[in-house]
């Protein structure tokens, strides 16, 4: 799980862009170029269809000791219907809820629609880099909160993989299933609508009709600042 | 693209509520239940090692409460709130996260009584030491840093004078100290001043007051900035190291920028105690949907009335930041442009005995000891609250013997201004 940045409130230099000159020379490109995020502020329909859309996810680094956050998510993912993938070299031979752990990316052996890294922004690139000599390349790279490398997004991009950066699978299914708010959290979501009636105790769908809530741009700005610096 | 976000008004009516996906009730239903069943022996493990979001008894956490504390976490732009019993049970399990016996905290001297009891008798007894820093004085919170230090703890606008404080300058302050800023913004209420907007780490509130605003309920809450960062240093170890009673889980890395939030919850809440009933949780829930409604008349009526009072020739002085020439109206411009708030002081120029008068002779105001109620409420501080000091000490105190404390409600100005001009002419 661990920290993540929230939407930020600005509109993206891109969207401003689009809006004020309408069909400009430079907003056609960018809407040619729609794979090309704002790593600041994603939609919430942006990762409401990531989730919805991938059935197998690869965990980079899922560690097998129940207290630490990779397993917390690899858990939580796996309930929801994910196929999980443990990936990590240390742990082969090993499983994890059932699942056995692999060395590499490649070890895998089948296709995956999404990679899951949990390591470190400066040890980011080498599993992009893995990721993009697969024979199938995974729809969705996503980082894991407080990691962030926006030149290993920009290649990943390139080759037509959708990226997300700096957020944890979990906390953002919590969010947009509303299920997070149990915890007093801030899910910045908004609904008049009936949700889907929870079909296993408190999980709730992720299909549940919502726009934008509040923001929590001082808890973002900071999060930016300490990426900066580091 | 980014989403289009919502205003305050819509906020203060719409989050953390959405309909009960059960039976469709629009209303926020009241869960006044103690505990919740586990779907199997997993999960309820799942949630006794905070693996799963979830219910498991309402110590520790109510759906009505997490409907209320999801309002005001997005009110204030925090990441996460947790719902306490009272404004003081917010402060003891704020202060609980930070401070181990030893360890000191720089607060206002310019606070609420009730607050300036707690951080002097009870929470010494804890082994918390308070240091005082003058508001007037950004220097006095600096030169009372320490290595000791763990937090700075203001009011955005501070009772019973009604005067704005500098939270940018003080959040300097504690930057540079490298501890967070704790604001208690009851009396300004998000509608007024977000102070996370201005740098607090960590916003407190008696719900009581304001948010709840009909007098009767009480409450109070915690909100996560999520801008702390807990682990560096190592100096707040309740976030940053392992915690023995969930099996070595780290609560700053396991949950982010809402980690303090969490701490509070499945530490201060779950091992102090003070839960907040489901019942005052919808009542307060009630009150915040008209909150900015409420706040526009509290100013405006305040504003009125603080007006009406500096031109009475009964009057000595009026204390509002609200008013032109008044010593804090450039910091509440400046932090509170929709209104200073509805709390002041005035002096009468009868001195004790024209005070006693007043408050005795008043028909609409109600005499006693709380603010932030849809009534108009009046309070002598010299002859109730503050009665077993001297004068020097009630004048030290900000209760001078000719000093009356107003809190103005939402009534008509005008049968306001009739009440209090009858009172200070029989």
């Amino acid at each position: 799980m661990a920290a993540e940045p929230a939407t930020w409130s600005l509109l993206s230099p891109a969207c401003r862009a689009m809006v004020g000159k309408q069909i400009s020379a430079m907003a056609i490109f960018l809407a040619l170029d729609n794979l090309r995020m704002n790593h600041d502020a994603y939609p919430d329909n942006y990762i409401r269809e990531i989730l919805n859309t991938v059935k197998s996810i690869a965990m980079v680094g899922a560690s097998p000791v129940n207290v630490r956050p990779s397993y917390f998510a690899f858990k939580y993912l796996a309930q929801r219907g994910y196929d999980m993938i443990p990936v990590n070299p240390g742990h082969v031979g090993k499983n994890l809820l059932g699942k056995p752990f692999v060395a590499s990316l490649a070890d895998i052996g089948r296709p995956v629609d999404m990679i899951d890294i949990f390591r470190n922004s400066n040890r980011i690139m080498p599993v992009v880099d893995e990721a993009l000599k697969l024979m199938t390349l995974p729809k969705v790279i996503w980082m894991q909160l407080g990691a962030r490398d926006d030149a290993a997004a920009a290649k990943a991009e390139a080759a037509g993989i959708k990226v997300v950066m700096n957020r944890c699978p979990k906390i953002e299914y919590g969010r947009l299933s509303s299920e997070i708010s149990w915890m007093g959290v801030n899910s910045r979501t908004l609904s008049s609508k009936r949700a889907p009636m929870p079909t296993q105790g408190m999980r709730l769908s992720l299909n549940r009709t919502s726009v934008s809530g509040g923001e929590t741009a001082a808890s973002d700005r900071a999060a930016k600042n300490k990426n900066d610096l580091s | 693209m980014t989403d289009r976000l919502p205003g305050f008004s819509t906020l203060a009516v719409h989050a953390g509520a959405q309909p009960d996906p059960t039976t469709g009730a629009r209303a926020t239903p009241i869960y006044q239940t103690t505990s919740f069943v586990f779907n199997d022996a997993d999960h309820a493990a799942s949630l006794f090692g905070l693996q799963a979001f979830g219910n498991i008894y309402t110590r520790i956490g109510n759906p009505t409460n997490a409907v209320l504390e999801e309002r005001v976490a997005a009110l204030e732009g925090g990441t996460a709130a947790l719902a306490v019993a009272s404004g003081h049970a917010a402060q003891v399990v704020v202060l609980q996260q930070l401070l181990r016996p030893g360890d000191e905290f720089i607060a206002a001297r310019k606070l609420y009584g009730g607050s300036i009891n707690q951080f002097t008798h009870a929470f010494k007894s804890f082994g918390w030491n308070v240091m005082w820093g003058d508001p007037d004085d950004i220097g006095s919170f600096e030169r009372a840093v320490t290595p000791h230090t763990k937090a700075i703890f203001i009011e955005s606008i501070s009772n019973p004078s009604g005067s704005v404080t500098d939270i940018e300058a003080i959040s300097t302050v504690a930057r540079k100290a490298g501890v967070p800023l704790i604001v208690d913004n009851t009396l300004a209420t998000p509608y007024l001043i977000r102070p996370i907007d201005h740098g607090a780490d960590i916003v407190v509130h008696s719900l009581t007051k304001f948010l709840a605003g009909h007098g009767n309920s009480l409450g109070g809450i915690i909100v996560d900035a999520g801008t702390f960062d807990w682990s560096k240093d190592n100096k707040y170890p309740v976030l940053s190291e392992p915690r023995p009673e969930y099996h070595g889980i780290r609560i700053q890395e396991t949950f982010g920028n809402f980690a303090f939030a969490i701490a509070c919850r499945v530490l201060g809440l779950r091992d102090l105690g003070p839960a907040l009933s489901p019942f005052n949780a919808f009542m307060i829930l009630t009150g915040i949907e008209t909150l900015p409604l409420r706040m526009q008349k509290h100013c405006e009526n305040a504003r009125a009335i603080a007006e009406f009072l500096a031109g009475h020739a009964a009057v000595a002085a009026v204390n509002y930041a609200g008013l032109p020439g008044d010593k804090y109206n450039n910091l509440a411009r400046k932090y509170a442009p929709k209104g200073a708030g509805a709390l002041f002081t005035f002096s009468l120029k009868g001195g004790y005995d024209a005070g006693v008068n007043l408050v005795s002779n008043l028909k609409l105001f109600s005499h006693l000891a709380n603010v932030g109620d849809t009534r108009s409420l009046v309070i002598h501080p010299a002859s109730t609250t503050h009665s077993q000091l001297d004068d020097a000490q009630k004048t030290k105190a900000g209760a001078a013997p000719d000093m009356v404390r107003l809190s103005i409600g939402i009534e008509d100005k005008e049968d306001l201004i009739a009440d209090l001009e009858q009172a200070l002419t029989a």
